[in-house]
């Protein structure tokens, strides 16, 4: 399943669309992040950057949540064409 | 656990009195419905030992009454935060006869994960479906019976902000109390999963102290996720078995599951919900419809450009509205009490109290309850555009616009506004330190707010700036701001990474809808601050300056604040300690004793012991100081010690004694460090 188009979140671009495929790294985020809908088989919209380029912010189940780069370093995304 | 303790106590008392309480996920309006339901009968404090504030109020619905518990709003009930483990501890121990749980119409999918938990549970729950009207302008049909037939558990939609469909809540509640809980709700994890469950759930049933308190079911699964909590409470309820078996489970489920089992559990627990929705949700609108007015607010407000001026403008609007219209609100609170401190030295005048007896009564008490008051116009004032911030939802995004900056100095985006409040005073900037979510984060920005310097230390710089350092006045003043914000930088990442150490920040954070908040919750907001500072606060803050005006007059017969008073000796006996800083004279150490009532003090007080007006204090001071010793002096007043109202708020805020002096002891050493610092270092310059 882990083709070329899996990345992870925090280098996508802004417009950018795709389904979690898995969140990697540390508990305590992990966790917060599953709670909140980032789960496997979630879409997910990259919405935009902050102004000065970190956190990003993201569309998940309907809202908009926002979350640091090295946070989102740990969702792996399989694009959407 | 000390939840297991208090069991016994709180259900008995909940026989005689039915207990409602309110869950919820953040900005779900769920202090709206609370709002609702209690009026003005609320009570603010803190869940015990914790920093969680706990909001209790009383309903009466046909002759009864209902004591409603307002539960920390969380999006989960896993033990992984304190919110998380005070909301499930309640739910758990105190059974509650039933839980209102709020939902956010307009998002649905997210707000029913914390449903379906409750609803494991076995909890019993009415579900109100709030912001309908939302959900309606989104073109988002909701088929009320279906989700009341899927969820088992009655569905009453409301708005709260206009009051909407709250007496068939509370209606619906009240039946519902005297109905037995539902069947705890059964999500299929799939059969590798099931089948583990099952296992566990035998165990747990023979064991007759889980049985009491957990349904198993529950307890299995939130093993199976890992809940350290709850294997804690195993161990203490000598469950050895089923530790066994958790162990065994999870080893067999990762194995042949290939992933992490809280992941899996939380996916299948959303695979539910998403089943459940797609036959009670139709949405007639496209995409394209749905790009919302909040949507386009975003665009500006987070925009590349405008977002970071218009954060700027927004706290300078905040900032001048405290206290720009705060000031002359704290003149006329100080004229009032000023002016009741005459009449009343008048009256005892004619009734003949003896000098002393005036002094105390005008000086000590009337002069304490002026200090805890001339805090309210800032507070009231500050919180009142603080609710509006945070109920209309730019405090989160103030919060995601400077985190990038204030995570680069080990703090949270939603540190920066209390930290910048505190150049104005630190008493409500404390108090703002509520909206951070980790207990971490919200204690290290409490702890170093008094390194900023707020507007009392202001005339202590301008009073010694003045006398030494003409030319360069403001340069001077300046570097003093400067040197709080380095410290406060310094020894926040010092904080971060000795005591906090382990703690996890994160910032994954919600970013809710643009709402226009109603003048109702913005002012039972206020109110709710306000009134807690000066109830909590107040106290400490009274004490003091009574304790203050005992030691300047005792022992009886000597001239106020003399040498010859307890606070003379006692500054006597604490000069030598400030030899090495340029400042060993008994009166400095006096002054600054005095400053703790209040820093502008420190320039009274000097005053007072150079039998001076404000004009030739200059003078006497430009005498007996050094500008070497002055700017120790002035790094001292900036460091040690924050105020007594300060010290307060610290107290109310971290709700411990321990972090309280803390905050004291470490302000204190590193006031004494760095004037040392400054006066012997500029003595090795040739400065001295």
């Amino acid at each position: 399943m882990e083709a070329v188009n899996t990345r992870a979140l925090s280098e996508l671009p802004p417009g950018a669309k795709g389904k979690v495929v898995r969140i990697t790294n540390t508990e305590g985020v992990r966790r917060r992040l599953l709670d909140m809908g980032v789960v496997s088989g979630a879409e997910v919209v990259v919405e935009g950057m902050a102004p000065l380029g970190d956190p990003m912010e993201i569309k998940v189940k309907g809202y908009r949540l926002s979350l640091r780069k090295n946070e989102a370093a740990s969702i792996y995304v399989s694009l959407e064409e | 656990m000390e939840t297991g303790t208090k069991t016994t106590e709180t259900t008995a008392k909940a026989k005689s009195e039915k207990i409602i309480a309110l869950a919820g996920n953040p900005n779900s309006g769920k202090t709206s419905i609370f709002n609702d339901l209690t009026g003005s009968h609320q009570q603010v404090g803190n869940w015990p030992g914790v920093t969680v504030e706990k909001k209790e109020g009383k309903l009466t619905y046909q002759g009864e009454f209902l004591k409603v518990v307002d539960l920390p709003g969380t999006y989960s009930l896993g033990g992984y935060t304190e919110d998380e483990l005070i909301a499930r501890n309640f739910i758990l121990f105190d059974q509650p006869s039933v839980i209102i749980n709020v939902v956010d119409s307009a998002n649905l999918e997210r707000n029913l994960y914390l449903t379906v938990q409750l609803l494991e549970m076995g909890a019993n729950i009415v579900v109100a479906l709030n912001m309908v009207d939302e959900a309606k302008a989104q073109k988002i049909e909701i088929n009320k019976s279906r989700l009341t037939e899927l969820l088992g558990v009655p569905v009453v939609p409301t708005v709260a902000t206009r009051n909407e469909g709250v007496k068939e809540l509370v209606a619906a509640t009240v039946s519902r109390a005297k109905e037995l809980p539902p069947k705890p709700l059964v999500v299929n994890y799939g059969q590798e999963i099931e089948e583990e469950l099952l296992k566990l759930e035998e165990l747990i049933k023979l064991n007759p102290n889980l049985n009491a308190n957990y349904s198993s079911r529950w307890l299995a699964v939130k093993l199976l996720e890992g809940d350290e909590r709850l294997r804690d409470e195993m161990q203490k309820c000598q469950a050895d078995r089923v530790l066994v078996q958790t162990g065994k489970s999870i080893h067999h489920l990762i194995n042949i599951l290939g992933e992490e089992l809280e992941a899996i559990i939380a996916e299948r627990r959303y695979g539910f919900i998403s089943g459940l929705l797609k036959e009670v949700v139709s949405r007639r609108s496209t995409l394209e419809e749905r790009l919302t007015v909040s949507d386009k607010i975003d665009q500006v407000v987070t925009n590349r450009f405008l977002g970071l001026p218009l954060f700027l403008l927004a706290m300078w609007a905040v900032f001048q509205f405290t206290f720009k219209l705060g000031d002359p609100l704290i003149g006329w609170v100080e004229a009032v009490f000023e002016g009741l401190g005459g009449l009343v030295t008048g009256w005892l005048g004619v009734l003949g109290a003896s000098e002393m007896l005036v002094s105390f009564v005008v000086d000590g008490i009337i002069g304490g309850v002026g200090s805890v008051l001339v805090f309210i116009p800032p507070i009231f004032l500050l919180f009142l555009a603080l609710s509006f911030l945070e109920d209309s939802g730019y405090m989160a995004r103030a919060a995601y616009i400077m985190d990038r900056f204030m995570h680069f100095l080990g703090l949270h985006g939603k540190s920066f506004l209390p930290l910048l409040i505190g150049f104005g005073c630190n008493v409500p900037a404390i108090m703002a330190t509520r909206t951070l979510e980790s207990r971490q984060d919200r204690l290290v920005t409490i702890l170093i707010n008094p390194l900023m310097s707020c507007a009392a230390r202001l005339p202590v710089y301008v009073l010694f700036a003045g006398a030494f350092f003409t030319a360069n006045q403001g340069w001077v003043i300046f570097s003093l701001y400067l040197l709080g914000i380095v410290l406060a930088i310094m020894i926040g990442k010092l904080f971060k990474t000795f005591i906090f150490k382990g703690g996890i920040s994160t910032f994954v954070m919600e970013l809710p809808p643009y709402r226009l908040p109603t003048l109702k919750s913005i002012f039972i907001h206020m109110w709710q601050r306000g009134s807690s500072f000066i109830r909590k606060a107040g106290t400490i803050i009274l004490g003091v300056v009574v304790l203050v005006w005992l030691f300047s007059n005792l022992p009886p017969g000597v001239e106020y604040a003399s040498q010859e008073s307890i606070i003379g000796k006692i500054g006597s006996v604490l000069a030598p300690l400030f030899t090495p800083a340029g400042f060993g004279n008994w009166e400095a150490a006096a002054a600054l004793i005095f400053g703790i009532l209040a820093k502008e003090v420190v320039v009274g007080t000097l005053g007072v012991l150079y039998g001076m007006d404000e004009a030739g204090l200059s003078q006497a001071i430009a005498q007996h100081w050094t500008p070497l010793s002055a700017y120790a002096f002035m790094v001292m007043t900036l460091i040690y010690i924050p105020c007594v109202a300060a010290i307060g708020a610290i107290r109310r805020e971290t709700n411990s004694w321990g972090w309280t002096v803390f905050a004291i002891a470490y302000s204190l050493v590193l006031g004494w460090v760095m004037a040392v610092l400054v006066f012997q270092g500029g003595r090795l310059l040739g400065l001295g």
